[in-house]
């Protein structure tokens, strides 16, 4: 080389940058309005007591106060358990039907579309009649129970509340699925055909070949997955509002996470902090730790998902 | 130096962007700031529209409060009255916040009355209510009571309710209702039907805390429990008639075995349809509101029932005849348009009788003032002259106001829940920790 450069005069720079500026203007107008704006806002009441009209400084009382708030640590637990169990229940269950419905000669059209009605079911509904169907005495009990086996009563009990919205998770998964059975799809068959050929079976296929080929659709998937886990909301208020059978009435309470706190999830304290009890500076705190969770768990799982594609070879 | 003036500028605005969102705007002057108009003829008010926003939505009550608001355009002819129906809490905070405030705005609850009041969302009333030399003694102390916060009336009570026990005739075999809480033991086993396995096939009444009414606010009255300390801080742990209400509820749990009656409650269905169990016999008494009479009328037209006061603690028979209220109210917001008009308005529907005998005999909850409780023209039979009486109790208490009503409540609700269930090991740990709780959030709340 030469070593000549052709760096482009300053005014030129300057009306590029312009020009560039202009171009990103409806980028940078929503990222300021909904984004940079919102965070601004979240950190400064965090530092405040306020009740949505009243505004006073009150340091970081709001954060020594989620230290000692037991509630707060319940519902982190219980959002942490939604994001390693719900998840990857959700996403291997996904894979699964998504696998099997490419393997499916026949009625594969009726199979997909009956998986993917159920998301298709307004939440509020979906979850009433879960909740319903999975009543102590409802028919999935009664199934259950002609093996002989005990039932539990999925949203009456601390221990089984949990695991009884994973399933909800599960029969919502038609969107999940329908991008697996995309990516599967598209993962060309000779590759298949010359591991076959070279004697590989049918596991050693799915791990060297599929997954790989898959990774940015499972990616993409699981991070999607914890972000929505971590903002867990309507099907937990919901389904606790119906098994504990609460009312309206005046002088009635409900108490969110029945039974027993166990399915209290993060968003639900913030949103009661919030708008019940007209602690917005302290869920502002709560809203700053979701924010960050979030953050975390998605660098996390890019990180984890690039260092596996490029074990494997892939190209995610 | 210029490179920074970009940045200042934006943090700048972003700290008046801030701070600017923190409050409501003004839209009119505030309530009694102004003369007063000479009497409260029709002619002094200048022609406007009012808007009301209210939480009614079923069609027979959007019709009683259009029929309760007649009477008021009659009055002012010149002011017409825009009712809307099916309005929440949470949106009349909204509105207020954004500048977008109705004239008038109603509440089912009295969650949130402290706080409104507190931080001025509805106007101050007192100076007007003296103005206009409106006498508060005709309301009982407990309307009066959950209807302001810390000196500020912001709210009137529109229409009330009343708790006590309702009771199937039929299940109670000749037994009268009991009066105290022993002889609510005593009946409650005596008329509990079980199948062989020891399954319950019919409650006599059901303890629990969380069926359906028995939550803790309705039941504090059974024993004259207490809420807040004169400092606002919880009395719930060093109140010893909740240690004794808890303890008698918590044997009658036991005997029924927590797990039965639990099983048993949670077959019972939804408390908002036409299979409640108090219809179709599973249960003998339960815990309920005047309203139910109105929905036996319509929905088991042919229960034979009867209703009492709710029994009380055996060493407390001056509590007998008096219970739970709270009830909808109405006020002012900040921001109202015509304050003044808005002002007569409420006065008109929270004081006249006619207005307030209209909305009762439509929606069949209790008016609140003497004059319309005692009126030929409210119609009561005996099962609804239980609550009027109830509600017209010396004793008759409600929750006090408090900035953190909800969370107090939901904070004692948990704990009861978890109380009769047996995982609390002792009582006046577990009481001190509500009290901790309540007590955190209170001076988070500015106390």
């Amino acid at each position: 080389m030469s070593g000549v450069t052709h760096a482009a005069p300053p005014r030129w720079r300057r009306g590029e940058g312009r020009k560039a500026l202009l171009w990103m203007s409806p980028w940078l107008v929503g990222f300021a309005v909904f984004f940079a704006y919102p965070l601004a806002a979240t950190v400064y009441f965090s530092f405040h007591r306020y009740d949505l009209f009243t505004l006073e400084f009150i340091g970081l009382d709001n954060y020594r106060y989620f230290l000692h708030d037991d509630r707060a640590w319940v519902s982190i637990k219980n959002t942490l358990w939604l994001v390693v169990f719900m998840v990857p229940a959700q996403v291997l269950f996904g894979l699964a039907v998504a696998q099997l419905l490419t393997r499916l000669k026949a009625g594969s059209g009726f199979f997909r579309t009956v998986f993917y009605l159920p998301s298709l079911v307004p939440l509020v509904a979906g979850t009433v009649s879960f909740v319903f169907l999975m009543n102590p005495s409802g028919p999935l009990n009664q199934i259950i129970e002609l093996f002989g086996i005990t039932a539990p009563d999925w949203f009456g009990d601390k221990d089984w509340a949990k695991p009884g919205l994973t399933l909800l998770a599960m029969w919502g998964i038609g969107n999940t699925m329908m991008i697996f059975l995309a990516a599967l799809l598209d993962v060309p068959k000779h590759l298949y055909e010359a591991a076959a050929i070279d004697g590989a079976g049918g596991w050693r296929q799915f791990r060297s070949i599929t997954l790989p080929m898959i990774s940015p659709v499972l990616m993409f998937s699981t991070v999607t997955g914890v972000i929505y886990a971590l903002q867990y909301f309507t099907q937990a208020m919901i389904a606790s509002r119906v098994a504990a059978g609460v009312t309206d009435s005046p002088g009635s309470s409900f108490v969110p996470g029945y039974p027993e706190l166990s399915t209290l999830t993060l968003p639900q304290w913030l949103f009661h902090a919030g708008f019940r009890d007209f602690s917005m500076g302290y869920a502002c705190v709560l809203a700053l730790l979701l924010f960050a969770a979030s953050v975390i768990f998605t660098l996390v799982l890019i990180r984890r998902f690039r260092t596996f594609a490029d074990g494997q070879g892939g190209n995610p | 130096m210029h490179r920074r003036l970009p940045i200042l500028a934006a943090a700048a605005l972003t700290a008046a962007a801030l701070t600017a969102c923190t409050a409501g705007k003004e839209g009119a002057p505030a309530l009694g700031a102004q003369p007063r108009p000479s009497g409260s003829a029709s002619a002094t008010l200048p022609a406007t529209t009012l808007e009301l926003w209210h939480g009614f939505s079923a069609p027979a009550e959007v019709k009683a409060f259009e029929d309760a608001v007649a009477g008021f355009r009659q009055k002012f002819p010149q002011i017409t009255v825009k009712l809307v129906k099916g309005v929440q809490d949470d949106q009349i905070t909204q509105a207020v916040r954004g500048g977008k405030a109705p004239d008038v705005a109603s509440s089912f609850t009295t969650d949130n009355v402290a706080q409104w009041c507190r931080s001025g969302t509805f106007q101050d009333l007192t100076p007007v209510i003296r103005q206009d030399g409106i006498d508060l003694s005709v309301l009982p102390e407990a309307s009066r009571a959950y209807t302001e916060f810390e000196g500020r009336r912001c709210v009137m009570p529109l229409l009330a309710d009343a708790y006590g026990l309702y009771y199937n005739k039929a299940l109670m075999k000749g037994n009268a209702p009991p009066k105290t809480l022993s002889e609510l033991t005593e009946l409650a086993k005596k008329l509990t039907v079980r199948d062989a396995d020891g399954t319950i096939k019919v409650a006599g009444f059901i303890p629990s805390f969380q069926y359906y009414e028995n939550v803790a606010s309705h039941v504090a009255p059974m024993v004259d429990a207490k809420w807040y300390n004169p400092d606002g801080t919880s009395a719930i742990g060093s109140d010893p008639a909740w240690k004794r209400l808890l303890r008698w509820q918590k044997e009658l749990v036991d005997w029924y075995g927590y797990d039965k009656l639990d099983r048993f409650r949670k077959s019972l269905g939804q408390e908002w349809s036409a299979d409640h169990p108090f219809y179709k016999g599973k249960v003998a008494m339960v815990l309920d509101g005047e309203w139910r009479n109105a929905m036996i009328a319509s929905e088991a037209g042919n229960l034979d029932y009867g209703t009492a006061p709710l029994p009380v603690a055996d060493d407390r028979p001056d509590l007998y005849g008096s219970g739970f209220t709270a009830g909808t109210v109405i006020g002012v917001p900040k921001g109202a348009k015509n304050p003044q008009a808005a002002w007569e308005l409420v006065k008109y529907l929270t004081t006249d009788t006619s207005a307030l005998v209209t909305l009762s005999n439509a929606l069949r909850n209790v008016p609140t003032t003497k004059a319309s409780l005692e009126s030929p023209d409210l119609k009561k039979d005996d099962n609804f002259q239980t609550f009027i009486d109830v509600f017209a109790h010396p004793k008759t208490s409600t929750v006090p106001s408090s900035v953190n009503s909800v969370f107090n409540q939901e904070a004692m609700q948990e704990f009861l829940a978890r109380w009769e269930m047996g995982s609390i090991e002792d009582l006046d740990t577990g009481l001190a920790e509500v009290d901790k709780r309540i007590n955190d959030k209170l001076k988070l709340s500015g106390g």
